[in-house]
């Protein structure tokens, strides 16, 4: 019984839990119940995923009012996939958040905080489940509001304006996929994903459907920060509360990446999308650009955050590179990246967060004699920056294999070129850490501080032993990502 | 299926011996005793498996199943074996080795040497054992980066500066040209397994198979083929019993049997024949042989003479492979046996001569064979290996690649051994000579130079090194001379590896 209303439970868990945060108001309270809300949602998630991968797409009428007309929730391998990792994202950060908050947001400020953070945990899950265009934006804004406020929690004042340049961007990309999808409903008179789908393709070569498209990709590559539509992202990472840098980091990218997907395969269709149009050479060199020029900014970062905001930038050049081959291989990459690249970066600024509370602050000179300080947190980071670079045994390896596999499948060998040498670059910026917490002296007169509580430190752990593990055997992430891109390219029926 | 176990137990052991050694971190002796016993395990578990190996069993082992394609797996074959056996049976002697080394030269963080030192041995198994492409390439990778903390042991600037080209171009050109290569030949081929005759046989063009064959031959950094061989130098800066056992023998040996490895098992030296792919790669490694020996001949640093003598002499096996013959190939798997434990001994001298006298340059060395007799004894039988000469193991790995030289008529290559023979006599008898026939020189200018080192033993009237260091390289010498005398084990696998029974 229970089992059919999972899609709309998973959204609903976090919604409600937000206004009952805030009533509680008390921090511990408030933290209880929004760690129990995600656990909630990462079990809801998990046989949603099981129910998606055995019985292909289920779709749900929310108040049993029937698709098109009512609004439909509709779940196939790729976004129940993409959900789980969002609802495990979220279990790893909320531990971390108990102490890692206590330090960087006010006290009287924490309800507030958790409840930021189920609104955008709901939002994130909206945005992924729902079959219906207007609905993704409804969410699309709960989310993006909601990440506002996180961001400007960040205790340097920088924060706020690093929020506000945040709320110019997300807004100006929310009102282009407004306007796009207004352009469909124009046309086709539904703003349900599905019919959408059927519909648009029998419209055949309409200058409005080109408009629309238009439209929706530049609106969600700014929410992608997709290169050069990127300039938010490092400051929002580096200056927001370290949990919530490694919440966004693993998710909030990651699920506007889902939606491209999702419009440029299910609903417009491969033909409309990459058949006689720029959009895939386009997307290939803005990827491969983003590969490299943010790489390189990354290495003359002075700020541990920065920099690995920069590299995640580059990262997102790897999934969109796997989206512009235009094929299962490559959607199957840019998949497979999305989860492993959620891991690696998501552990890596949860040990960061660590190292911020100890040291107050996350510039790379402050990390000078880290190994020796910290010596269990620098390990860590390096392993995870071992996976930025795609060393085999680590998850970004195997994101590696499959995005270069898909290009040399598709006939595009000098692809592997590109992605090898901007690996190189990943290996000069995370050797750049590498030698200063090992080669250099600590600081002079700085205290011996010892590693991060174990509340902190115990999550990103956990978080690079499982980009180890996926990396050593990825048979489960390789075989979801596979079947998530098989959902994605199918007809959606 | 007692194979499989065999191999299960060769990985866990170095990996148990690597724990052990960080958590009896306080207590020098029982650490050393655990390197110790671990080495000897290791060593007594390898050897257990060469009796079946050479009799043509494949024990196989399922590690991970890594990708839904693709597992990581072990399989015992002649050369790994051969490689298997040289890693650990010299990890033992340079054990003993690094004790009197490590202790007689008061270097710091000796835990995190040892600990690195098991680590690297573990990734010297796997590669040897290495079931396909992808478990090869990780242990690999796993190698590099298990070696870094072993360059940097000084942690100097002057240690950082040569570990960052020692991991750039080890870790560039895996990254770059090997990962490239293996990925290629993974869609290709459809498989990564290792396959006598090649899995490429069939399925690749003359042009892509010379590409494929050039991704291979530089990516794989190790084997140090010019333009890629700066790293080997640069990790000079270690210990010297990281260049003894690492660059000498485990991590430059993993490049050569790599290559091997890849030209008869992935490429196949036959297919290889017939398309002509790989007809360019003698002139490189003829180039590297020559060009090497005469930096060599100029270097002054004793451990620069002999990384450059070591880029050479692993270019001989590339040669050797790439000549394609099955009597090549068999000069090419001896050679590996040959050249590691030659070159350890002479490595193992440097180090007691570094230690006993503070020296480190070959102008210094006149007339210290008076002071130190067994090391340079010991030199003197390593330079022969170098050479080729009787009563040396290198002479057998240089008869074999000479004759497959001549049989092919590949006369570039038969050019290039002489010359090479006659700059290794030039770049190494002078240094014996020295040691024996010259007056000692003055001390007084030496003593300035060093001041700065704070050792209180007096260095003008050294004697031996510490008797472990002896110990060690009276047993890699005498080995040496044994393995010209009874090669028949040795010869046994590379037959095997060579003619596919």
């Amino acid at each position: 019984m229970l089992k059919q209303h999972l899609p709309i439970l998973l959204v609903i868990v976090p919604l409600i839990t937000a206004p009952l945060i805030v009533l509680l108001r008390r921090p511990l309270l408030s933290w209880m119940a929004a760690m129990l809300a995600s656990v909630v949602t990462l079990i809801i998630a998990i046989p949603l995923l099981q129910q998606a991968v055995d019985q292909g797409v289920i779709s749900y009428a929310i108040g049993t009012w029937p698709a098109p007309l009512g609004i439909e929730y509709r779940v196939d391998a790729a976004n129940a996939f993409v959900a789980l990792i969002v609802a495990l994202m979220a279990v790893f950060v909320m531990p971390y958040c108990r102490t890692g908050i206590a330090a960087e947001v006010r006290s009287e400020e924490h309800y507030l905080f958790y409840a930021m953070m189920m609104l955008c945990l709901a939002g994130l899950l909206g945005i992924l489940l729902t079959g219906d265009a207007f609905n993704l934006f409804v969410f699309l804004e709960i989310s993006s509001l909601a990440t506002y406020v996180l961001i400007a929690m960040g205790r340097d004042r920088r924060a706020l304006v690093a929020s506000y340049q945040y709320l110019l961007m997300g807004t100006i990309g929310a009102t282009l996929y407004v306007i796009g999808i207004g352009l469909l409903y124009l046309q086709t008179g539904t703003l349900n994903l599905a019919d959408l789908a059927q519909r648009l393709p029998v419209m055949g070569d309409v200058r409005a459907t080109l408009a629309a498209l238009a439209f929706i990709t530049v609106g969600i590559s700014l929410k992608i920060a997709l290169f050069p539509l990127h300039l938010w992202l490092p400051n929002a990472y580096a200056y927001s509360p370290s949990a919530v840098s490694a919440f966004l980091a693993a998710t909030a990218t990651k699920v506007s990446i889902y939606v491209l997907m999702r419009y440029f395969f299910t609903i417009f269709g491969e033909t409309v999308v990459f058949d006689a149009r720029y959009t895939g050479t386009l997307l290939l060199a803005l990827s491969l650009a983003a590969m490299f020029i943010p790489a390189v900014v990354a290495i003359f970062q002075k700020d541990v955050k920065r920099l690995l905001a920069y590299s995640s930038v580059s990262q997102i050049g790897y999934i969109t590179l796997g989206i512009s081959l235009s094929s299962v291989g490559g959607l199957t990459a840019a998949v497979a990246h999305l989860f492993n690249h959620a891991l690696t970066k998501g552990g890596m600024f949860l040990i960061l967060g660590g190292v911020v509370l100890r040291y107050g602050g996350a510039s790379l000179e402050r990390m000078a004699g880290l190994g020796r300080t910290m010596p269990i947190a620098a390990f860590a980071f390096v392993l995870g920056g071992l996976s930025l670079i795609g060393i085999p045994g680590t998850a970004g390896f195997i994101s590696k294999w499959y995005l270069v596999t898909a290009a040399m499948e598709e006939g595009q060998w000098w692809l592997a070129g590109a992605v090898m040498l901007s690996s190189l670059l990943a290996v000069i910026y995370v050797w750049r850490f590498v030698e200063v917490a090992y080669f250099r002296e600590p600081p002079e007169g700085s205290p011996s501080r010892g590693e991060a509580p174990l509340s902190m430190l115990l999550p990103g752990l956990a978080m690079i032993a499982a980009c180890l593990w996926f990396g050593l055997d990825a048979t489960w992430s390789g075989s979801m990502a596979r079947a998530a891109a098989e959902a994605l390219a199918g007809a959606w029926k | 299926m007692s194979g499989s176990m065999a191999l299960a137990g060769i990985l866990a052991t170095p990996l148990v011996g690597l724990i052990l050694v960080s958590l009896s971190g306080r207590s020098p002796n029982l650490r050393e005793g655990v390197t110790l016993t671990t080495a000897l395990v290791l060593f007594a578990q390898v050897l257990a498996l060469y009796g079946d190996v050479a009799a043509g069993a494949r024990p196989e082992l399922l590690l991970l199943p890594m990708l839904p394609e693709v597992s990581l797996q072990l399989t015992a074959e002649p050369l790994g074996m051969l490689f298997g056996l040289i890693a650990s049976g010299l990890w033992i002697i340079s054990s003993i080795y690094s004790i009197g080394y490590m202790r007689g030269n008061k270097e710091g963080n000796q835990t995190r040497f040892f600990v690195c030192f098991a680590g690297a041995i573990f990734a010297a198994q796997g590669i040897a054992f290495a079931g396909n492409m992808l478990t090869l390439f990780l242990f690999y990778e796993a190698m590099t980066l298990i070696t870094y903390p072993l360059v940097t042991h000084h942690g100097t600037d002057h240690a950082k500066k040569s570990a960052r080209i020692y991991l750039g171009v080890l870790m560039g050109t895996s990254i770059v040209f090997l990962l490239t290569g293996m990925l290629a030949t993974w869609v290709l081929a459809g498989t990564l397994d290792f396959r006598q005759g090649g899995i490429l046989a069939g399925q690749v063009g003359a042009t892509g198979t010379a590409v494929l064959m050039a991704l291979y031959m530089f990516g794989i950094g190790k084997a140090a083929l010019m333009p890629f061989h700066r790293w080997l130098p640069a990790a000079m800066v270690a210990p010297t019993p990281v260049s003894a056992l690492l660059h000498a023998v485990a991590v430059v040996k993993a490049g050569v049997f790599s290559i091997v490895k890849v030209i008869v098992y992935v490429f196949g030296a036959e297919n290889l024949m017939n398309l002509g792919s790989a007809d360019w790669v003698p002139l490189i490694a003829g180039y590297t042989i020559v060009a090497a020996s005469i930096v060599a001949l100029r270097a002054d640093n004793l451990k620069r003479r002999l990384a450059y003598s070591t880029v050479s002499q692993l270019s001989y096996v590339t040669l050797a492979a790439t000549l394609l013959a099955p009597i090549s190939i068999i000069g090419a798997a001896m050679h590996i046996a040959a050249h590691a434990v030659g070159k350890i001994t002479l490595f193992f001298a440097a180090g007691s001569i570094y230690t006993a006298a503070h020296k480190t340059e070959v102008s210094q060395l006149d007339g210290i064979g008076r002071k130190m007799p067994w090391t340079m004894v010991a030199f003197a039988i390593g330079a022969l290996s170098m050479i080729g000469l009787p009563p040396a193991a290198g002479f057998i790995s240089k008869w074999y690649i000479l004759s497959a030289a001549m049989s092919t008529e590949h006369w570039i290559a038969v050019g290039v051994l002489v010359a090479s023979t006659l700059l290794n006599a030039g770049y190494f008898l002078p240094i014996v000579w020295r040691a024996f026939f010259r007056e000692p020189a003055p001390e007084a200018h030496h003593d300035d130079g060093h001041g700065g080192h704070g050792h209180d033993d007096h260095h003008g009237d050294h004697g031996e090194a510490p008797w472990p260091m002896v110990l060690a390289q009276t047993v890699t010498a005498s080995l040496t001379v044994l393995l010209f005398i009874y090669h028949e084990p040795v010869l046994r696998l590379a037959r095997a590896v060579a003619g596919g029974e």
